[in-house]
């Protein structure tokens, strides 16, 4: 009782409009978009998918049973079982473990290749809006020459290019997923150019850097981020290729699209091996789908 | 929040030029640019691959002299951007090298399985396009209800679908439990060397030579994969479509249109539809260049003879003549077709006249 009478007064100080601090200003505004993410189903099924393969990924160790890389020939391509749940591949090794395990691979591409993104995109993106002229007009061709190359394609060339391995993988996926980041950028500076606030900034002397950072990156944070939740499903879906056609994490790493790939050859024989890793994208990559939906409507409604 | 903007117009002065063929200049300018970045990038990409090149070309069994000798044959002893020239020169006269695995002109094996891959990505972009726009049209002025949700979900699915997954599940049940399409290729071996290449379009030469059974096999090879990606650009299509109806449905002159008692079929498609055809087909286009991806992966499941399975063999065998070809042809016919739909835009918009 004493317990969710401290809850309704967290949620009476969260939600009350008069504030005290401007902690509790941000706090309110944070309360606000989880009450309307929890109100969108949709949204939140994402939005629990997505902590639930982060959980699985960081717990992997304690949640399977079996070692995902111990080979036991004589139990090669068993059906699921109570013991080995979503059966074993073609080297007798248990697909659940591999699944989970393939979790962190999925998690480590995704988190890197966004990480390595969100700044350059945005730098150039908000360099070129800020400073026009030349330097928009370079910066832009240049985006739009690696914008021109379907993006799976331009990854293949990198990665081939690079050799396969992970790291590789995620600089080839990388250097396709900027040029839309940074057209964003650009395209929310240049609603923010000329606004009064900016103006008032450079008359009191502030740099190119202070104003993109201080001034510009809070404004254009928002649609970013939408933006990188709904590109992480492309990330997915591009390392899987990758991984498909044998340029991604290479074995014995557990990655979901080379599991999908090696299970083809037994396709007739181990139904199992190509659908469960399958299933496992196409689930991971919805939820992103889903919790970028709803975070467009929740942070940039203006897009909506 | 309100931002006050301050409109800073650009001084208006006198062109020399008129404004048409500035405009024509400007865009013949940024296309010369593009293809340059393109090749720049595929020049880079080559000159990253940690293989010898020269070894490449003549084994590793050769006598240091022969070594020297290819080395400077390949220009790789000048400078960087005479060996950039070299390779631009080299593009312009259609030459991308020697295959490894074929043996023969990479350009000549792209002419040789192109067809195949845009007979594949233009049927898959008819079927896109005939469910997505209707779908999107459909969703937007039934916005709320079930179809719209339908809609959201049949959209979001094609987003999220590892296409070559889907691929593989189609063949386990539709080849293997239902046997109802076959498992791959592009016709039934006992119909090959039938039909006189044309066009290289084996449903247009099947047709135009009378030999149903051959145009038949085709199809009913072409179908699976064609309908996986003709599924991943209906998603988008419906999306974009949707958005765009919506657009045009919130405006005054369908509020007109509703008050002078017109019905709701006439709004819609000839009032509404109308106005976002343009924007459509600029959509449709970078759908197609979309298609050009899934192609890749697409016709590795489906063993279809295209760019997409060349490509992949050549990555097996670290074949970078015609990785590097098959990518920059993937890069033009990409500009090409954004530059077309760009031209056509403005042919069938008068606000852009």
């Amino acid at each position: 009782m004493a317990k969710s009478a401290t809850f309704s007064k967290l949620h009476d100080w969260l939600i009350s409009e008069d504030f005290t601090s401007s902690r509790q200003a941000r706090l309110h505004s944070v309360y606000l978009g989880w009450l309307s993410l929890i109100a969108n189903p949709l949204a939140f099924a994402g939005f629990a998918v997505v902590l639930l393969l982060i959980i699985v990924a960081a717990l992997a160790p304690v949640i399977t049973v079996h070692d995902p890389f111990a080979q036991d020939f004589l139990m090669a391509l068993k059906a699921p079982s109570s013991t080995h749940w979503f059966g074993t591949d073609e080297f007798g090794r248990d697909v659940f473990s591999r699944l989970v395990y393939g979790a962190r691979t999925t998690l480590y591409i995704t988190i890197l290749v966004t990480v390595i993104v969100a700044p350059i995109g945005f730098v150039i993106g908000a360099t070129a809006g800020y400073l026009g002229g030349w330097v928009d007009v370079v910066l832009m061709r240049i985006t739009d020459i690696f914008l021109s190359f379907p993006s799976l394609v331009l990854a293949l060339a990198f990665s081939a290019a690079l050799g396969p391995g992970i790291e590789n993988a995620v600089i080839a996926i990388a250097l396709t997923v900027w040029p839309p980041i940074a057209r964003l950028a650009r395209a929310e500076t240049l609603t923010f150019r000329h606004a009064d606030f900016v103006v008032a900034a450079e008359l009191q002397g502030a740099g190119v850097g202070r104003i993109l950072l201080r001034h510009i990156v809070p404004l254009c944070a928002p649609s970013i981020i939408v933006r990188l939740t709904l590109n992480m499903s492309s990330i997915i879906l591009t390392a899987a290729g990758l991984g498909f056609l044998g340029l991604g994490a290479q074995p014995p790493m557990a990655e979901w699209g080379a599991m999908a790939a090696s299970g083809r050859q037994y396709l007739l024989d181990a139904w199992w091996l190509t659908t469960v890793p399958g299933i496992a994208i196409l689930t991971v990559s919805l939820a992103f789908n889903l919790l970028g939906d709803g975070l467009r409507d929740i942070m940039d409604p203006r897009n909506g | 929040m309100s931002i006050t903007q301050t409109s800073d117009a650009p001084p208006s002065r006198k062109s020399p030029f008129p404004k048409a063929a500035a405009k024509i200049a400007t865009s013949f300018v940024v296309i010369l640019t593009t293809l340059l970045g393109l090749m720049m990038i595929t020049f880079t990409v080559g000159r990253m691959v940690p293989a010898d090149p020269v070894i490449a070309v003549i084994g590793d069994q050769a006598d240091q002299a022969t070594y020297d000798r290819v080395y400077k044959e390949m220009g790789l002893d000048r400078p960087i951007y005479v060996q950039f020239g070299n390779y631009l020169n080299d593009v312009v006269h259609l030459d991308f090298g020697q295959s490894i695995i074929t043996k023969q002109a990479v350009s000549k094996d792209l002419a040789r399985v192109f067809p195949a891959t845009i007979e594949l990505a233009t049927l898959a972009t008819i079927i896109g396009a005939g469910l997505g726009i209707p779908l999107g049209v459909i969703a937007a002025v039934r916005k709320g209800t079930w179809v719209d949700h339908l809609a959201r979900v049949v959209g979001l699915l094609g987003y999220s679908t590892p296409i070559f997954w889907l691929g593989t599940i189609v063949i386990l049940v539709f080849y293997a439990y239902i046997g109802a399409i076959p498992p791959g290729g592009r016709i039934y071996l006992y119909d090959e060397g039938i039909v006189q290449a044309r066009t290289n379009f084996i449903l247009i030469d099947s047709a135009l030579g009378g030999h149903w059974n051959v145009f038949w096999s085709a199809l009913h090879h072409i179908i699976a994969p064609a309908v996986i990606l003709g599924y991943a650009s209906m998603a988008y299509l419906s999306r974009m479509t949707r958005s765009f109806m919506l657009e045009q449905l919130r405006q005054e002159y369908i509020l007109t249109a509703r008050a002078k008692g017109l019905g709701q079929r006439p709004i819609v498609w000839r009032h509404a539809f109308r106005n976002i055809r343009v924007q459509l087909l600029t959509v449709i286009a970078l759908a197609y260049c979309g298609l050009l991806d899934g192609t890749v992966l697409i016709e590795t499941v489906f063993a279809w003879p295209g760019l997409g399975s060349y490509l992949t063999s050549a990555l097996f065998f670290a074949d970078m003549n015609a990785v590097l070809g098959s990518v920059l042809l993937i890069g033009i016919i990409s500009i090409a077709i954004n530059l077309l739909s760009d031209i056509v835009y403005r042919f069938i918009d008068p606000r852009t006249r």
